[in-house]
């Protein structure tokens, strides 16, 4: 059984329909990629996923059980972690208060401690600052926290929403090597990069958004290799 | 651009440390001074007036009672982040439940029986009745957001003392509230009988120990002021371990940025009524104590400019920060009703002694220094307020995070750092 399966989601924001019949489907242990132009409804496909958005039709399935429209911490709760756009770290609060709160659906203190110890290992930077404010982090090191942070619940599926944006080149490889990593230690990833050839380059498969449809689907090597998708979204 | 980097992050390091223990410091030295200060206060009191000093120390336990106010709607507004602009209305319901089960009140109404329950008891059940109305007027309003949240509590801070005065003598549905006479004779605290006697029983030739009266009327104000001094005590350490549990972080979380708190897992509607409960059972704790301190409650001592009172205490003091609130709600307890209100008299005794009585007397449109100076009360205070948020727009002593927001030297390094990695 499929891990996640989202079937012909349609999405409202107030009167403007977002998306449109979306479908796809993840497996297990998979790294998916959503790629698609601004405004196609790649974060809007995260947020109907997370609960931040509510589908008006069609259904969001995890292992079969429907979470179309369940509150974002009953989402939270079933295994899905969500690093949103634009990081949106809690500016005031220090790493390690950020991290704890990842892990809020969670109440055993000693998996809390290791998962953080976890994540300082993907990130060493977030380790020399955890006491720092996260306001004060560099906009690389706050996207580390962000995913750190959505790591902490643990999720079984892992949204990340942009994780490469307005980074230093350096540091998108640097995350992208740590997604790979993620992944190989088990965790399904669902990902969203206009950066899409970097995108496609870490991911087993991958999606086409182009207003709120769906319109290309495939491996990330035929993605990669689709005249469409090379024109299009990887400037060749 | 690595050595550089280094070296940006170790002074941070430093300065981060330095900066927590000075903040955990500071904090403690207010404490310390604060309990010194508790302590003496009384003594000191009477020294100073010659004996005469339970005015005095009465006015320090009404102190108190915006203490505690203060130390709840921090709760709220500083660290859950919701605008309560009608505060006082929880504060009102804690000083009329007392009100009405610990006096005669409940006779007038359709009842036909008055309640005499201890205060003990009532502690409870103020605090229980405020959290509940606290849950009534979040439930619908909390999804709702900063400035609409404010304006609905503004509108349920008018409701309450409206309310209690409609329901007096000549309502459809009784005398609940004495109305706009609000209810006189509450009973005092007592402690339990097994502490106070009568341990021979009433009457008897062999109740040869006299009564031992803790409450003895003779030394109330006291009695009042060593009560308040234990019941703060309690409240701060129960707001302070609550600021450091699973649920002020998860309120921490929904000020800084609500969509990633709920993405985080946080139910931000739960919490944000939790938040809303809690902040309303303080006032209800403070009300109860009130009640029966005044021993008598009206609608005129829960307007508006009470929740505006107790918000200037709180953003003054500096929100977020516990000691910092009391610190700020006995300030400005003191400059409006002690300073202020003595003002006038103080002035015109003062003319008097350096020989200018002359600027006490009514001349044409000067009506004398006493009223003069009472009509420009408020404007005294409001300047004292302005100039204070000009110097310190952070609040006297803020919490942790604000004081390092306004750093300016946090805020360089971070943009330094910025630069160096993305460009």
């Amino acid at each position: 059984m499929a891990l996640l399966e989202v079937e012909t989601v349609d999405t409202y924001y107030g009167r403007v329909q977002a998306l449109r019949g979306v479908s796809l489907t993840i497996d297990d242990g998979e790294i998916v990629t959503l790629i698609g132009s601004n405004g196609a409804g790649k974060t809007t496909t995260l947020r109907t996923i997370s609960g931040l958005a509510h589908p008006a039709r069609g259904h969001v399935r995890l292992r079969g059980l429907d979470i179309g429209g369940l509150a974002p911490d009953r989402v939270v709760m079933r295994g899905i972690g969500h690093a949103p756009e634009g990081r949106r770290v809690f500016a005031r609060m220090s790493v390690r208060d950020n991290l704890f709160l990842g892990a809020y659906v969670r109440k055993d203190a000693a998996g809390i401690r290791s998962d953080e110890e976890r994540v300082f290992g993907f990130f060493p930077r977030l380790r020399e600052r955890r006491n720092q404010i996260a306001g004060t982090l560099s906009g690389g090191e706050q996207q580390m926290l962000a995913i750190g942070r959505a790591l902490m619940s643990r999720p079984k599926l892992l949204l990340l929403d942009e994780p490469s944006l307005g980074l230093a080149p350096i540091l998108v490889d640097t995350i992208f090597q740590v997604i790979k990593e993620i992944n190989s230690q088990g965790t399904t990833i669902l990902l969203i990069e206009q950066n899409a050839a970097k995108a496609l380059q870490v991911a087993n498969r991958g999606y086409v958004l182009e207003t709120g449809r769906i319109v290309q689907e495939g491996s990330a090597k035929a993605l990669l290799e689709s005249p469409d998708v090379q024109r299009a979204y990887l400037g060749i | 651009m690595n050595r550089r980097n280094g070296r940006a992050a170790l002074t941070t390091d430093t300065a981060m440390r330095w900066a927590s223990g000075w903040f955990q410091s500071r904090n403690r030295t207010i404490y310390t001074l604060l309990i010194i200060g508790a302590l003496l206060y009384p003594s000191l009191m009477d020294i100073v007036t010659g004996g005469e000093g339970n005015h005095w120390i009465g006015t320090a336990a009404f102190a108190g009672v915006f203490v505690l106010l203060a130390i709840g709607l921090n709760t709220v507004v500083g660290f859950a982040g919701l605008l309560d602009l009608g505060y006082a209305a929880f504060f009102a319901i804690g000083a009329y439940t007392y009100g009405m089960f610990a006096s005669g009140q409940l006779l007038a109404s359709p009842l036909h029986h008055e309640f005499h329950i201890p205060f003990w008891v009532m502690l409870l059940v103020g605090v229980f009745v405020a959290a509940c109305f606290g849950i009534i007027l979040g439930a619908p309003t909390l999804r709702l957001r900063g400035d609409y949240l404010a304006i609905v509590t503004l509108g349920f801070g008018e409701i309450v003392p409206r309310l209690v005065q409609y329901l007096g003598a000549g309502s459809p549905i009784g005398n609940w509230t004495g109305g706009v006479n609000g209810i006189a004779a509450i009973d005092p605290p007592k402690l339990p009988i097994i502490l106070t006697g009568p341990w021979f029983g009433l009457g008897t030739p062999f109740g040869v120990v006299k009564n031992f009266d803790f409450f003895n009327p003779l030394a109330y104000p006291l009695d009042f002021y060593w009560l308040m001094a234990i019941l703060i005590v309690v409240c701060i350490v129960l707001a302070t371990n609550l600021q450091n549990s699973r649920i002020g972080r998860a309120w921490m979380a929904v000020r800084e940025d609500e969509v990633a708190a709920a993405a985080s897992g946080v139910n931000t509607v739960a919490i944000k009524l939790t938040a809303f409960a809690i902040g309303a059972s303080f006032a209800g704790f403070a009300g109860a104590f009130y009640g029966a301190q005044l021993s008598l409650v009206s609608s005129d001592n829960f307007e508006f400019i009470v929740s505006v009172t107790i918000l200037i205490m709180v953003v003054l003091g500096g929100m977020g920060n516990i000691p910092g609130v009391i610190v700020g709600a006995l300030l400005i307890y003191t400059t409006q009703y002690v300073v202020l209100t003595n003002l006038p008299d103080w002035t015109t005794s003062l003319a008097t002694a350096v020989g200018l009585t002359g600027l006490n007397q009514a001349h044409g449109d000067w009506v004398g220094l006493h009223d003069e100076v009472q009509r420009l009360n408020y404007l005294i205070f409001g300047v004292i307020l302005v100039a204070v948020m000009v110097l310190r727009p952070q609040g006297l002593f803020p919490s942790r995070v604000r004081e390092q927001e306004l750093e300016k030297g946090t805020e360089e390094q971070a943009v330094f750092d910025l630069r160096a990695e993305e460009t």
